[in-house]
C-alpha cells in the first residue's frame, strides 16, 4: 500500500527552537546527504559556531549570519510509517505573513516553546493563528530541557500555563513533550535524561496524526475557474460529480444536468472527486463564467454580498474601513469593502482595541463585508475551501479571512 | 487519489491560473526531466496542447543530446519555441574556459532571458524548480514576483494563501511561477514512469556513469550509477544520500553563489 503524506508546520517564538528542531529530527532519522552535512560544517566553522542543525533549512546568508528564519522553507522526508513535508515558519513578528503562508496548508502543528524563557509573544500570536486556520492536530515541544535540567517540576509549571493559554483560543494540544533539540532528547529518539517522562517523542506523536481525509464526502463545490472552447474547467473543492447529475450553476441559480466530465486523454469519465481537475459539459445554452460554482441542487452554499468575516492582516498597510479594495474566493474575485469592524483584536495579548477605522498588521479583527456582487460561499466549519478567503490591496495578498456563520 | 493525482492536480490548477492571470505568458524549458514533465501538465492542462511560447535559454554549451531531444519534441508537441541566446556575449568570448561559472551562469542565462522577456513582453513565466533541488528554492513561492532587473527579494515574499496567489505583476516586473515546487526529485521519476514520458538519453547510464541533473557541459558532470531504465534510477534514488545537483559545479563555487545568481534573476 501507499505510503500516505502528512503536511506539518513548525511555529513558535523566535529562537526557541524551530529549525533547530526540524534540523535534528532530519538528522536523526538519517535523510540528510553527506555533503549537505559537510556543506553546514564549513560554514559554522568559518562563522566560529559549533555545528548547527537549524543551517540545514536556513540558507540564506543573512539567515545564518544573524542566526534566524527569515523565510518559510519546506523540507522533505520518510519514516517507515509515511511520508512528511514540513514546513518550517519563521518566528519574528516581521515575518508573520511567512508564518502564514507556510501554516495554512499544514495539517498538522508544532508549537515549540523554549522553558527557560516560557510563554513570548509570538508564541501566543501563532497559536491563535493556528486556531483561525483550523489546524486541529497540535503538539507542544517545550525545548532547551537541557538548560532547565531537564526538571519535570519546571516541565510541569510551564505546561500548565501554556494549556491555559491555548484553551483561551480554543486549542487542545494532543501531546505536550519535552525536549532537547539541540542534544536529541525525544525528538526521534527517546530520552534517557528524563525518566519522568512516559509519552512519544516527537516522531512518534507525528506518526500517530492523520493525512489529510479528502473532501469528497462533502457535498459538490467545483468553481469555474476558466472556460475553454466554451466548456468550464475547474478544480472540485469538496464532494464528487456524476455524469446524468443534476446540477446549480450559482449565484444564478441555473439549473442543468452533467453531459460529459473530461481530462486529456480521458474524454469519458462517469466520475471525478474532490482535488480533481475536470472539464464538463452541461446541458445549457447559457454561457458559463469564472467565479459562479456548480453546486447539488440541496445542501445549498450561502449567496450574499454582504456577510461576516474574521480577517487577519499581514500587510505593511493597514485595512481601512470602506475603501475600495478586492476580495478572492476560490476563483471569485469582486471589489469589496469593510463596512463595519465589530471588534480589533491584539492576536498575541487577545485584548480589545478601541479603534474601529482601521486594522493594521499582525490584528485580527471580525468585520463586515460588502461585496460589489453576490457571492457563494459556506461555513468554514462545514466546507473549508469555500469559507476562506484573502483581500486584495495594491496588487498583494494583504489579509486572509475565514467566514464563521453565527 | 493517490499521491501522484495530487501533485498533477495542483500543477494543473496553477498552470491555469496564470493562463487565465496573464495573457503574456511563455514557459521556460531546459529540455531536463523537470521541465519536460512541466510541458506535459501543460499540454494536460490544456487538452493536448501548449497555447503560449516555449523558451530554451541556450547558452550553446549544452550536449549535443540536449539539442537533439529538443529539436525532435519542439516538432512532435508542435511547440511554439523560441531560442533565447546571447549572442553579444558570446561575440565578447564569455565561456567556461575563461570566465567563471557565476559569470557564464549571468550572461549567458539571466540576460539571455532578458532580452527575449523584454522583445515578447512577456509578464510571466512557468518555470519547473522544485523545493527539493536546493535549500534557496525551497523558500520560493508558487508566483514569485521579480523587479524590472529581474532581482528577487526574498526578504520580502508576497504571502500565498490556500490556493490563493498572487495575480498581478505591475508594468515593469514579472512573475515567475513555479508549479512544479511540490513535487520531489522521486516524484518526478515516478511521474515519467507512469505517463511513459521521454527524457534524455543522457539521464540513463552508459558504462558506468549517468547524468542526474543537466546544465551546461563543461560544468556539469556525470555521477557512478548502473541504473540504465526508469525504473533502476527510481530504486537507485530511494537509496541515494547524495545530493541530485551534486554534479553541478556552479552550486560549489560559493557556498551562496545560488543565492546571489537567483537574487539576479536566475532559475
Amino acid at each position: 500500500m501507499e505510503k500516505d503524506y502528512l503536511k506539518f508546520v513548525i511555529v513558535g517564538h523566535v529562537d526557541h527552537g524551530k529549525s533547530t528542531l526540524i534540523g535534528r529530527l532530519l538528522y536523526d532519522c538519517g535523510v540528510v546527504p553527506e555533503e549537505k552535512i559537510n556543506e553546514v560544517k564549513t560554514v559554522c566553522e568559518s562563522l566560529g559556531k559549533k555545528f548547527e542543525f537549524c543551517f540545514l533549512l536556513d540558507y540564506l546568508e543573512e539567515e545564518r549570519q544573524q542566526n534566524i528564519t527569515i523565510d518559510t522553507t519546506q523540507i522533505f522526508f520518510n519514516t517507515e510509517k509515511r511520508n512528511y513535508v514540513i514546513i518550517d515558519a519563521p518566528g519574528h513578528k516581521e515575518f508573520l505573513k511567512n508564518m502564514i503562508t507556510g501554516s495554512s496548508l499544514a495539517e498538522a502543528a508544532i508549537l515549540i516553546v523554549d522553558i527557560t524563557e516560557g510563554i513570548k509573544e509570538q508564541t501566543k500570536r501563532h497559536a491563535y493563528l493556528l486556531s483561525l486556520l483550523g489546524v486541529k492536530q497540535l503538539i507542544v515541544a517545550i525545548n532547551k530541557m537541557d538548560l532547565a535540567e531537564y526538571s519535570q517540576e519546571k516541565f510541569k509549571q510551564l505546561e500548565t500555563e501554556l494549556q491555559s493559554h491555548l484553551n483561551k483560543v480554543g486549542l487542545k494540544p494532543n501531546f505536550v513533550i519535552p525536549i532537547s533539540a539541540t542534544n536529541g532528547d525525544n525528538a526521534a529518539n527517546h530520552s534517557q535524561r528524563m525518566n519522568w517522562y512516559q509519552g512519544p517523542t516527537i516522531l512518534a506523536a507525528l506518526d500517530s496524526f492523520n493525512a489529510s481525509i479528502g473532501l469528497s464526502h462533502l457535498p459538490l463545490r467545483l468553481p469555474v475557474q476558466d472556460i475553454y472552447q466554451g466548456q468550464p474547467v475547474g478544480q472540485i473543492e469538496s464532494g464528487q460529480i456524476k455524469v446524468g447529475q443534476e446540477i446549480l450553476v450559482l449565484p444564478e441559480g441555473l439549473k442543468s444536468v452533467v453531459l460529459e466530465i473530461k481530462k486529456w486523454q480521458n474524454p469519458e469519465l462517469t466520475s471525478a472527486v474532490a482535488g480533481e481537475n475536470i472539464s464538463i459539459k452541461l446541458d445549457a445554452k447559457t454561457q458559463l463564467q469564472r467565479g459562479q460554482v456548480i453546486c447539488p441542487t440541496e445542501n445549498l452554499p450561502e449567496i450574499s454580498d454582504n456577510f461576516k468575516a474574521t480577517v487577519f492582516v499581514m500587510s505593511g498597510s493597514a485595512l481601512k474601513l470602506n475603501e475600495k479594495i478586492f476580495l478572492k474566493l476560490t476563483t471569485e474575485e469582486t471589489e469589496m469593502t469593510i463596512s463595519k469592524i465589530h471588534k480589533i483584536i491584539d492576536s498575541s495579548t487577545l485584548e480589545t482595541i478601541s479603534r474601529a477605522d482601521e486594522i493594521r498588521e499582525t490584528e485580527v479583527a471580525e468585520v463586515e463585508i460588502s461585496a460589489d456582487k453576490k457571492i457563494v460561499f459556506d461555513d468554514f466549519k462545514n466546507i473549508a475551501p469555500l469559507g476562506r478567503l484573502v483581500i486584495i490591496k495594491n496588487e498583494d495578498i494583504a489579509a486572509g479571512g475565514i467566514i464563521n456563520l453565527n | 487519489m493517490n499521491h501522484l493525482d495530487q501533485l498533477e492536480n495542483k500543477s494543473i490548477y496553477i498552470i491555469r491560473e496564470a493562463y487565465h492571470d496573464f495573457k503574456k505568458l511563455a514557459m521556460l524549458w531546459s529540455i531536463g526531466k523537470d521541465s519536460t514533465s512541466l510541458l506535459w501538465l501543460v499540454k494536460k492542462a490544456f487538452f493536448g496542447i501548449v497555447p503560449f511560447p516555449v523558451i530554451h535559454i541556450d547558452t550553446t554549451f549544452k550536449f549535443p543530446e540536449m539539442y537533439a531531444f529538443r529539436d525532435k519534441y519542439a516538432k512532435e508537441w508542435n511547440l511554439n519555441l523560441l531560442v533565447a541566446k546571447n549572442e553579444e556575449a558570446i561575440k565578447r568570448g564569455i565561456n567556461y574556459k575563461t570566465h567563471d561559472a557565476f559569470t557564464c551562469a549571468h550572461e549567458l542565462k539571466t540576460v539571455a532571458l532578458q532580452r527575449t522577456m523584454a522583445k515578447h513582453g512577456f509578464k510571466a513565466l512557468l518555470l519547473g524548480i522544485r523545493r527539493d533541488e536546493h535549500g534557496i528554492r525551497a523558500k520560493e513561492r508558487y508566483f514569485s514576483p521579480r523587479d524590472q532587473e529581474f532581482k528577487w527579494n526574498y526578504q520580502n515574499q508576497p504571502a500565498e494563501l490556500w490556493n490563493q496567489y498572487k495575480s498581478q505583476a505591475d508594468t515593469k516586473s514579472h512573475l515567475r511561477v513555479h508549479p512544479l515546487l511540490h513535487w520531489t526529485e522521486l516524484d518526478i521519476w515516478e511521474y515519467i514512469k507512469r505517463e511513459d514520458l521521454p527524457v534524455n538519453e543522457l539521464y540513463f547510464a552508459r558504462h558506468g556513469q549517468r547524468y542526474r541533473s543537466l546544465g551546461c557541459m563543461p560544468i556539469t558532470k556525470p555521477m557512478k550509477s548502473e541504473a540504465d531504465t526508469v525504473d533502476k534510477i527510481i530504486e537507485e534514488l530511494k537509496n541515494s544520500k547524495e545530493a541530485e545537483r551534486s554534479g553541478r559545479a556552479m552550486d560549489k563555487e560559493s557556498i551562496y553563489t545560488m543565492q546571489k545568481l537567483r537574487s539576479l534573476g536566475y532559475m
